[in-house]
């Protein structure tokens, strides 16, 4: 109970819990979350006062949504089962993914190739490391084969894919092709934010900040005009999580981040009712179980507030917080590595519990390896459970109301805002970022974290505590693309190429570049028409780093 | 053997892969245990990284990596050899399957750090390492 001396003078029976309680517990050692906010050992109606009810909470679907933003929640539609597969070619891509289908997933989501990250086609880069994490895919082609068999019109596609957006601009190449029209296209640019890419994992940072800025905006315009059902823009605190970040602080580090990316298309004179709706938001979710619970609803509550009153948004579909959520892979360990099959699990409840719309639980043998197929396949069942056998699914935000949940959803929301105007007084998350504060705070909170797992304040079990004796033989096999395939891949994408009409790739990428170069010109737009014309994603990007800038980062320790 | 230098190392990210928690948590604990640290952020090439080895004269190339990078590893080996600085000691850090660390090792790794290694266990390596690999290009 927070502070409790004054009123334990007036309420005998909160006296005799603190009596009892001291007599108890011996060395009563102070409990601290993640996010560094303090946790009492009991919460009553002293900490949260249930009148408050109607601002703070109210219903499903209502302002301030902090129960959820839609009036049914998980009892209606549950949540989109999106699992992030990629490995090897596109036909492996197609195999995998038509088996996670028949399993339960409800939507397609494409990882590349690391070398697709970067920039690169496979014919430019170290062939050992190709199709190891993430499925090769330089072309629309490549796009069209990952997607055979899917029906673009009723499935939804999560490419992972930000600046300059060619996965986008494939698979609409592709959809065009197959003759299925883009209104009909939904899904997710997925970690189109290019900010937390800067900041954290770094994984797309092909374009140095300003043009990645740019085409990010261009992506969005371009889309609300074109593809309306598509979901340009996605915040991500996940990443910024799995840096380092506390739960608080990458809550608070998203919501700025979101709140500069909406500045820029304000900036742009575009009315916030046409693109807040398409905003969606992409979080990790810790062990720590009712701290992120806490950072989800709280995080909601910022952010129909800000879409209301910072930004004058009139559309309720521009308030709501819309957000899919990856168990976190930190969390996991190498060590007796079926233990985060419990893990995941955990986590997976939080963010149910948080009230996301979508959820990737991680295989639980990330720690040791890229998921292996049986792994992706307990990832996905353990979602089934949870909903169909645990029922967690049949009361909306069944949390709200404890004591203990509201004190921490309101401490969360008071924590964030306290970061947020770290940034704000920064210049902004773009400023912020610039100059290396966000990177540095981050670093500062994973080494706090990792000297309190190596001084054992945190235990990790199989880590620091409870560890065996492991065989290594209890690991799985890997499973590597099979390098006479890879080889077949390189050869028919070397021989496709040569046999493109060269004029047409040149007048294309030309066309490209003069847009990078002209301020007013949609850079995205380009892109898509140099996909279509048969340019592939190393070309396209060589051509934009020419024009602005290779993507660095700061080496900040 | 003395332990008692001043290590140097390198701490660094070959390959295409950006997350950079590991060599950074690592990178603030070394400086701040006392060694001489030279970062760099990820996506070097090979050359890049035997070039600063030189220039900078390492004892300790310490390479993170969470995303299959590490199978290029052997590469660096071959390339650092190539370049007369075989003492120098390459260790490896993260997401390394057990069949990968044989090959690593056989390809003249010094050691592999999976998660869960501690920063103490880590810099306790890196010191006896960059004192062997001094005595050694003394002794050359």
């Amino acid at each position: 109970m927070n502070k409790p001396v004054e009123n334990s003078l007036v309420d005998p029976a909160a006296a005799r819990w603190e009596a009892g309680y001291a007599a108890q517990i011996g060395d009563d050692r102070p409990v601290v979350n993640r996010s560094g906010i303090p946790i009492e050992p009991l919460y009553t109606p002293r900490d949260w006062d249930a009148s408050r009810y109607d601002e703070a909470l109210g219903l499903p679907g209502q302002p301030p949504y902090t129960r959820g933003i839609y009036p049914t929640m998980h009892r209606g539609r549950t949540w989109t089962q999106r699992q992030l597969i990629g490995l090897g070619t596109p036909a492996d891509y197609n195999a995998r993914l038509l088996d996670i289908i028949s399993h339960g997933a409800t939507a397609v989501s494409l990882i590349p190739c690391n070398s697709v990250f970067r920039g690169y086609d496979m014919d430019e880069v170290h062939e050992e490391l190709l199709g190891t994490c993430g499925t090769v895919v330089n072309s629309a082609a490549h796009m069209d084969r990952a997607l055979e068999g899917v029906d673009l019109a009723a499935t939804s596609c999560a490419m992972n894919d930000p600046s300059p957006f060619t996965l986008l601009a494939f698979l609409l190449a592709a959809a065009k092709q197959r003759g299925v029209p883009w209104g009909a296209i939904t899904g997710t640019s997925n970690q189109s934010d290019y900010l937390s890419h800067y900041v954290a994992n770094h994984m797309f940072f092909r374009i140095a900040l300003p043009g990645a800025r740019r085409i990010l905006a261009d992506h969005i315009e371009f889309c609300n005009r074109h593809v309306p059902k598509w979901n340009p823009m996605s915040v991500v605190g996940q990443h910024m999580q799995q840096g380092g970040a506390t739960p608080a602080e990458a809550m608070a580090f998203t919501l700025s981040t979101a709140i500069q990316n909406a500045d820029d298309c304000l900036a742009r004179g575009m009315d916030p009712d046409s693109f807040l709706p398409r905003f969606t938001f992409f979080f990790d979710i810790s062990v720590s179980f009712f701290e992120e619970v806490a950072k989800f609803r709280a995080g909601r509550r910022i952010w129909a507030r800000v879409a209301r009153e910072r930004f004058g948004a009139k559309d309720p579909r521009s308030w709501r917080f819309k957000f899919h959520a990856q168990t976190s892979g930190v969390d996991l360990t190498r060590q007796q590595p079926l233990n985060n099959v419990a893990r995941v699990a955990v986590q997976a409840m939080a963010g149910i519990f948080g009230g996301l719309q979508s959820l990737h639980t991680d295989s639980y043998d990330e720690a040791l390896s890229t998921p292996t197929d049986a792994g992706a396949r307990i990832a996905v069942a353990t979602q089934n459970i949870l909903r169909e056998e645990a029922h967690l699914t049949d009361v909306i935000d069944p949390l709200g109301g404890s004591f203990y949940v509201e004190r921490l959803t309101d401490q969360m929301e008071a924590e964030c805002l306290r970061i947020m105007r770290i940034v704000e007084d920064a210049g902004g998350m773009y400023r912020a970022v610039e100059s290396g504060l966000v990177q540095r705070m981050i670093g500062e909170s994973a080494r706090r974290f990792q000297a309190k797992v190596d001084a054992g304040e945190q235990t990790i079990v199989g880590v620091n505590r409870y560890q065996v004796d492991e065989e290594a033989g209890d690991r799985r096999p890997l499973e590597r693309p099979d390098p006479a395939v890879m080889r077949a891949h390189i050869d028919s994408f070397k021989a496709w190429k040569a046999a493109r009409s060269e004029g047409t790739v040149a007048r294309a990428l030309d066309a490209l570049a003069a847009a990078a170069e002209t301020p007013k010109a949609n850079v995205f737009e380009q892109v898509v028409a140099a996909a279509e014309a048969g340019c592939t994603h190393g070309e396209i990007c060589a051509r934009l780093r020419q024009a602005l800038g290779f993507g660095h980062v700061q080496a900040i320790v | 053997m003395s332990t008692d230098i001043r290590p140097k190392v390198l701490v660094t990210k070959i390959g295409f892969d950006g997350h950079d928690r590991g060599s950074r948590v690592v990178a603030a604990y070394l400086r701040d245990a006392g060694m001489e640290v030279i970062y760099t952020p990820p996506w070097q090439e090979i050359g890049a990284v035997v070039k600063l080895a030189m220039e900078e004269d390492v004892d300790v190339i310490g390479v993170s990596s969470l995303a299959t990078d590490h199978l290029i590893v052997p590469k660096l080996m071959s390339a650092l050899r190539a370049a007369g600085l075989g003492e120098v000691a390459v260790i490896v850090g993260g997401i390394v399957p057990d069949e990968d660390e044989r090959a690593l090792l056989e390809s003249g790794v010094a050691r592999v750090f999976h998660p869960g290694a501690s920063l103490e266990e880590i810099a306790r390596f890196i010191r006896e390492a960059a004192a062997k690999a001094r005595a050694a290009r003394a002794a050359a």
